[in-house]
């Protein structure tokens, strides 16, 4: 199991076409993926539960993978994020 | 008979209305046997495979008229369908309590939909609206039904509804559309966005109007006020016809002058500039209109990462932004972090009272290795373009002395490394603390220009916390004290001969504009959106005007009142 921290930074944080991005990402790796955001937790290949924990800019969150590829989701989603989904 | 809704989008439409029903069947729920809950995820799957061969080809077809960012709905509602959890829950439905597969998916999407209507953010709660129109796809392809749209439209109408989804509106022929008006929804509602994205005016929440209305009633729809009218009397019609001819010279005049200098009747010219968050919001200021930047916030360019970002990075980036705006002036914030913004590599105490605290030149005077290497960067950057400096949270005169020091510091580095840079740099200041303001007469004799922060100079010299809910209606640049204080800058910057902007959002503001320009201001910077209409008004008005009325304002009592005058004024003025 692995798992980072991230702070969100793009303008409309987790909604829309990031979270959408986010989750078809999330979608092509074989490991279990979760999103962490304080208590709450979401699978992150599930568009409507990424949406329903209501990330917004500035909020930090966990990212935490479990599964034969786990690092390479785990960087890959990290990556996305910092990148700010190239807004 | 007037009707009074939310106006979602701006506009006039008068013509014939087109009332779309669009109510679903009642879903019934129905036990099935034991044998038959394989037949029941079978007909799930069917539907969802119909749902996205149809969502697919909606996608297209929007692709291609509209841009990409509409097509994305669809997009978004293909997720839903592949969403674990929310297939997960409809398929246990349909096993563990042997529900039919349409009742599965509406008792599945009521869960989420509530869970979305809850959420404090409106637009997550407009979510709940794509789970709504996902689900109802999903349940008539189900149950065979062909999907009702509004392909039918022959001639110009105003589409009237309970509700347009998605899915209701990539059918029609937009061409034909002549607004939109429902009984639910807001100004953030689908509806409400695709009537902005086509130019078109929507008038929604109206309770009951698709019950009112009937299919051919000449209404007229104002997206300005948020009122329908069915059935005009000629003297409705003749107003609104003259409303509407308004309208229409109002916007060909803003489009027309967004790019035209700001100048006022009587010849006095002022700079209406744009502020940026990265070199490539540079793109809106200039379409807009916008004279330059006036701010150009450097955060970005340390947050978000695990360490601090280089010379070389920074200097690209404000190279960059000095480019795209050509000879246009680009004045560059030092770094403005502390309190609230953490930088995780920076280790900020933890403090009390954040915004009193440790932040922006207070760390850059600590931390000369951050400060010089940023200086270098801007300094360098200089030679490419029209860039100023300019130092945020400064309390009074030692701090730029202190800040000064430095800059020489890094020019003389840069001399003795034979790097180009621009020496003739302008320096100014960010006006925030009270305590500058007020000695605003000793340090313009140090720098070459003010930029007055209202956001944060209003918070200090009122002591109120905007986000605060509890004091927020506190918070008014208006007020006579702070107009006074801009005064004050405004005045020791002339007696100096330099100059004096604004980069809070006050300097955006329609209400503020006139007396921000009777005081003097020389430059107003704000986001790249409001350009246009500020423009609009300096060029409608006289200098001699705006400082009769600027004086005015600072004789009021209360903000209340300096409100209450300049919105009178404006009105006065047909602005």
């Amino acid at each position: 199991m692995v798992s980072e921290k991230v702070t969100i930074l793009n303008e409309t944080g987790l909604h829309a076409r990031p979270a959408a991005l986010f989750v078809s990402t999330a979608a092509k790796f074989k490991s279990e993926l979760l999103l962490h955001k304080g208590e709450k937790q979401a699978n992150a290949k599930s568009i409507l539960s990424v949406l329903a924990l209501g990330v917004t800019k500035g909020t930090e969150i966990t990212i935490s993978a479990n599964g034969p590829d786990e690092k390479e989701a785990l960087s890959k989603l990290i990556e996305l994020i910092k990148s700010k989904f190239n807004e | 008979m007037i009707y009074d809704g939310i106006a979602g989008s701006e506009g006039f439409a008068a013509g014939r209305a087109y009332v779309y029903k669009n109510k679903q069947a009642g879903i019934e729920m129905r036990t099935v046997a034991s044998e038959d809950v394989a037949g029941e995820l079978s007909r799930l799957e069917e539907g969802m495979k119909q749902s996205r061969i149809q969502l697919r080809s909606l996608k297209e077809k929007i692709s291609l008229e509209l841009d990409e960012d509409k097509a994305q709905i669809f997009e978004a509602h293909m997720m839903m369908l592949e969403d674990p959890e929310f297939i997960g829950t409809i398929r246990e439905a349909i096993r563990n309590d042997r529900a039919n597969a349409e009742y599965a998916v509406k008792k599945t999407a009521d869960h989420y939909i509530s869970m979305f209507e809850q959420i404090e953010d409106a637009y997550m709660r407009e979510r709940a609206a794509d789970i709504k129109d996902v689900s109802s796809r999903l349940i008539r392809n189900i149950a065979g039904l062909t999907s009702k749209d509004l392909r039918g439209i022959e001639s110009p109408v105003i589409i009237v509804a309970h509700d347009l989804t998605p899915s209701d509106t990539a059918s029609m022929d937009k061409a034909l559309v002549l607004g939109f008006t429902t009984d639910i929804g807001g100004a953030t509602s689908h509806t409400a966005i695709m009537a902005r994205s086509l130019g078109i005016p929507a008038v929604l929440g109206l309770g009951d109007i698709s019950e009112r209305i009937r299919d051919d009633d000449y209404i007229i729809i104002d997206g300005l006020e948020g009122k329908v009218i069915i059935n005009p009397s000629n003297e409705q019609q003749t107003e609104y016809a003259g409303k509407i001819a308004e309208y229409r010279r109002m916007r060909e005049k803003l489009e027309g002058s967004a790019c035209l200098p700001a100048v006022t009747t009587d010849g006095r010219s002022v700079e209406i500039s744009g502020n940026i968050g990265t070199p490539e919001d540079i793109d809106d200021v200039v379409i807009n209109g916008g004279d330059g930047v006036g701010l150009f916030r450097t955060e970005f360019l340390y947050m978000n990462r695990d360490e601090l970002p280089t010379e070389e990075e920074q200097y690209g980036e404000y190279r960059k932004a000095a480019v795209k705006l050509g000879g246009k002036p680009l004045i560059i914030r030092t770094l403005d972090i502390g309190g609230d913004k953490k930088l995780p590599y920076l280790k900020l105490p933890e403090e009390m009272n954040p915004f009193l605290g440790w932040r922006a030149i207070r760390i850059c005077l600590e931390r000369k290795d951050i400060f010089m290497t940023q200086l270098r960067a801007i300094l360098r950057a200089g030679a490419s373009g029209n860039i100023l400096i300019m130092f945020p949270m400064i309390s009074g005169v030692a701090e730029v002395r202190e800040a000064k020091k430095v800059l020489e510091e890094a020019k003389a580095e840069l001399r003795s490394e034979n790097l180009e840079f621009d020496g003739n740099l302008k320096v100014g200041i960010m006006v925030e603390i009270p305590s500058a303001a007020m000695t605003a007469d000793t340090i313009a004799k140090e720098v070459d220009f003010f930029s007055i922060g209202t956001n944060d100079l209003c918070q200090y010299a009122m002591a109120v916390d905007r986000m605060n809910p509890k004091v927020s209606k506190l918070y008014q640049p208006l007020h006579p004290g702070i107009l006074m204080l801009i005064k004050n800058v405004i005045d020791a910057s002339h007696k100096a001969g330099k100059f004096t902007g604004m980069c809070g959002e006050m300097a955006g503001s329609i209400e503020a504009c006139i007396i921000l320009l009777g005081l003097g201001l020389d430059e107003f910077s704000m986001s790249a959106r409001s350009i246009p209409a500020i423009k609009d008004i300096i060029r409608n008005v006289s200098y001699e005007k705006a400082r009769e009325i600027a004086c005015k304002a600072l004789e009021m009592d209360t903000p209340e009142e300096v409100v209450e005058y300049s919105r009178d004024v404006l009105r006065r003025l047909n602005l």
